[in-house]
């Protein structure tokens, strides 16, 4: 009988697991929101495959760790490996997820070379993001396409969420254009990322990993900003759990 | 620690109730971190009864001292000379400035982005909560950073006997000039204030004291260089936080009796991690008591500290006295020269530091270095970027890291930690 590996990311916003088999192929991928226990939610995705071991990564990695008794990895050892299987030469890897982001840079063989991670607030994460599209009254997944839209450019200069709502609201107030402020609110969490991956590497292709590299707008802005190709995984929500189950496999 | 220490307490003027908080926090703390660490040097029993009793018995040495007319002079830093302290019948204590107290109180007097060392240091004096402080005859505050120099303007109106110590910030000849004339201007002070004029007798015994419990952590340090390491960062830097407060004979002979049973681990092959454990070398801001908060997050995520470049470690330690002078002069001129080569971030430039890391990550056989800064102190996050980029040039791993004393940033701290120790493997 083949075995079978599984890998499960326990996000602020999201949980993914992925199995994948001997040979590192991909035999089930599932997501659900991380609601507010997310061991359960966690167990109930656990209860719909079977698998001969299990690693946990995300921020709680550990809860999982005590309720199952699974050995565990941080979110930048398995955003790298799984940012590798789908592109073996990349040499530089952006999570954005829910509540932080990291840039990672590899070495040749994969190992991680540098991180970088956000301090301890929203700015720069997929949160901000939300809570600006929920300003100015869009949907999480139309807001990137939206921006892109824009004809012009507008500044937005806090990085704080909190102050950057305010500042939202007041351009609101002067009138103007929501898709152009829209695209301010993106071109100022680039212009962060784009700082964190240049002080981990200078050149190369970057792979844009987490929920926000689902947004169209960010990776345009990030491969302008930066004069780099930017490649976006196959279901980039899902590379910590992939790089997790990956990661359970080697340890055969 | 017992109820006899209620009446000592209360006379020093402690707020008791508060007092009472900050021990059990601190007992606990203690309990957790450093209690439930496994196979730890049996001599470390001594260190666990002086934290036990570090505003207990240890006041009350220094109030029978006091009482039998020795002086009693705190300070928060490693400039001030213990050695010109000593030598005219005074002892010397590091002053509490480890944990965040009175915070709020604190921010009515500071801006909120001081950093959490000052802010400590104001919030056990307006808690009433450090004995030592309240024991103290003498205060000594140094022009180090902006943060301390401005803050002890602040400070002077909360205590009446704050003494100020001017410093350089170059290292020239103006820059030693400044240092010489600094420390005999404090030395005055001190013969002063005791009453006891210093001779060549009593500075060449003061300095050979100071020397052998700088000597006793040397050993300690060396023997470090193990693998498997035969002794934790948390209780190593804990021996070196300790030897601002004990008496300094007994500190030695402790450490000393320490050493022995640690060279007999190392003889064993024994060791408090397995071989091979990843090992850290922990570079920046000092560490003062309580503040463990670091080598706790490290050493549970599996890796090993085996070296402090710091204040509280080698930066404060490292170099002796010489003690072959003559006379007073003679020996004041060796302590300028000892204490004018500590590579404190205050200085511009200050490169004989980034050779001090390089030393001391090939001498410890470190397989990364985690930089330590406290947010808000300018000098040592300003030397954070330039040391990255030397050792990165050297192949030697860096983590910056930025924290404070409290406790919400720590899912992050163990994220970034955790991920250091996985890329050192």
């Amino acid at each position: 009988m083949k075995k079978r590996f599984a890998g499960i990311d326990i996000g602020s916003r999201t949980i993914e697991l992925v199995a994948v088999d001997e040979a590192g192929q991909i035999q089930a991928s599932f997501q659900t929101d991380t609601g507010f226990d997310p061991i359960v939610e966690a167990q109930k995705l656990v209860d719909r495959i079977s698998f001969d071991r299990i690693m946990a990564t995300g921020y709680g990695r550990n809860l999982f760790e005590i309720a199952f008794d699974a050995p565990t990895v941080t979110e930048i050892k398995a955003h790298a490996r799984g940012a590798r299987t789908f592109f073996p030469g990349g040499r530089t890897v952006l999570d954005i997820g829910g509540q932080d982001s990291k840039a990672i840079s590899l070495f040749e063989n994969g190992k991680v070379k540098k991180f970088e991670m956000n301090d301890r607030c929203a700015a720069g994460t997929g949160k901000f993001l939300e809570i600006m599209a929920k300003t100015l009254g869009y949907d999480i997944n139309e807001f990137g396409l939206e921006a892109l839209h824009a004809e012009n450019d507008l500044t937005i200069s806090s990085m704080c969420t909190v102050f950057a709502e305010s500042e939202v609201t007041s351009l609101i107030a002067k009138g103007n254009k929501r898709q152009e402020i829209a695209r301010g609110v993106h071109a100022s969490v680039i212009r962060r990322a784009a700082a964190m991956i240049s002080r981990v590497s200078s050149e190369g292709e970057i792979v844009f990993t987490g929920g926000v590299a689902k947004n169209p707008c960010m990776v345009a802005f990030l491969a302008e900003k930066l004069g780099r190709r930017v490649l976006i995984p196959e279901n980039p929500q899902s590379v910590g759990a992939l790089g997790a189950a990956l990661l359970a496999a080697d340890m055969n | 620690m017992s109820e006899d220490y209620q009446s000592m307490w209360a006379d020093l003027g402690l707020d008791l109730e508060a007092h009472d908080a900050l021990l059990s926090v601190l007992g606990q703390a203690y309990q957790d971190i450093y209690l439930t660490q496994k196979n730890r040097p049996e001599g470390m029993g001594y260190f666990d009864f002086v934290m036990s009793e570090v505003h207990g018995l240890r006041i009350k040495e220094l109030l029978d001292e006091k009482a039998s007319g020795r002086k009693i002079i705190g300070s928060y830093c490693v400039f001030v000379p213990e050695e010109i302290v000593l030598a005219a019948n005074a002892t010397l204590v590091g002053l509490c400035s480890g944990a965040d107290f009175a915070t709020e109180d604190v921010e009515k007097l500071l801006p909120r982005n001081t950093c959490a060392l000052i802010k400590s240091s104001f919030g056990f004096k307006i808690g009433k909560v450090c004995p030592y402080l309240e024991s103290a005859d003498m205060i000594v505050g140094e022009n180090t950073c902006d943060g301390k120099k401005k803050a002890y303007e602040s400070l002077n109106q909360l205590v009446k006997n704050l003494y100020v110590m001017d410093l350089p910030q170059v290292k020239s000849e103006n820059g030693k000039a400044l240092l010489k004339s600094e420390y005999k201007r404090f030395k005055q002070a001190v013969e002063k204030l005791t009453g006891v004029s210093t001779t060549a007798e009593t500075l060449k015994k003061a300095i050979q004291t100071v020397n052998a419990k700088r000597a006793a952590l040397h050993r300690l340090s060396s023997l470090r260089k193990a693998d498997p390491a035969p002794i934790s960062g948390l209780d190593a830097l804990l021996a070196n936080q300790v030897f601002f407060y004990d008496n300094p004979a007994r500190f030695t002979q402790s450490v000393n009796k320490i050493c022995d049973e640690v060279e007999k681990r190392i003889e064993d092959k024994e060791g408090v991690f397995p071989k091979h454990t990843p090992r850290i070398l922990v570079s920046g801001c000092p560490q003062a008591v309580p503040n463990w908060k670091l080598p706790m997050i490290v050493e549970t995520l599996g890796a090993v500290i085996v070296g402090e470049e710091s204040c509280v470690g080698e930066r404060g330690t490292r170099n002796l006295t010489n003690d072959s002078g003559k006379t007073v002069d003679e020996m004041l001129d060796a302590i300028v020269d000892r204490y004018f080569q500590v590579d404190c971030a205050i200085f511009t430039p200050n490169s004989d530091r980034l050779g001090h890391i390089q030393e001391m990550v090939d001498a410890y056989r470190a397989d990364g270095v985690i930089h330590y800064g406290l947010q808000f102190c300018q000098p040592y996050l300003m030397e954070a970027i330039p040391v990255e980029t030397a050792l990165e040039k050297e192949n030697i791993p860096c983590l910056r890291l930025e924290t404070d004393y409290s406790m919400e940033d720590i899912g992050q701290l163990k994220t970034r930690v955790e991920a250091f120790v996985e890329q050192l493997r």
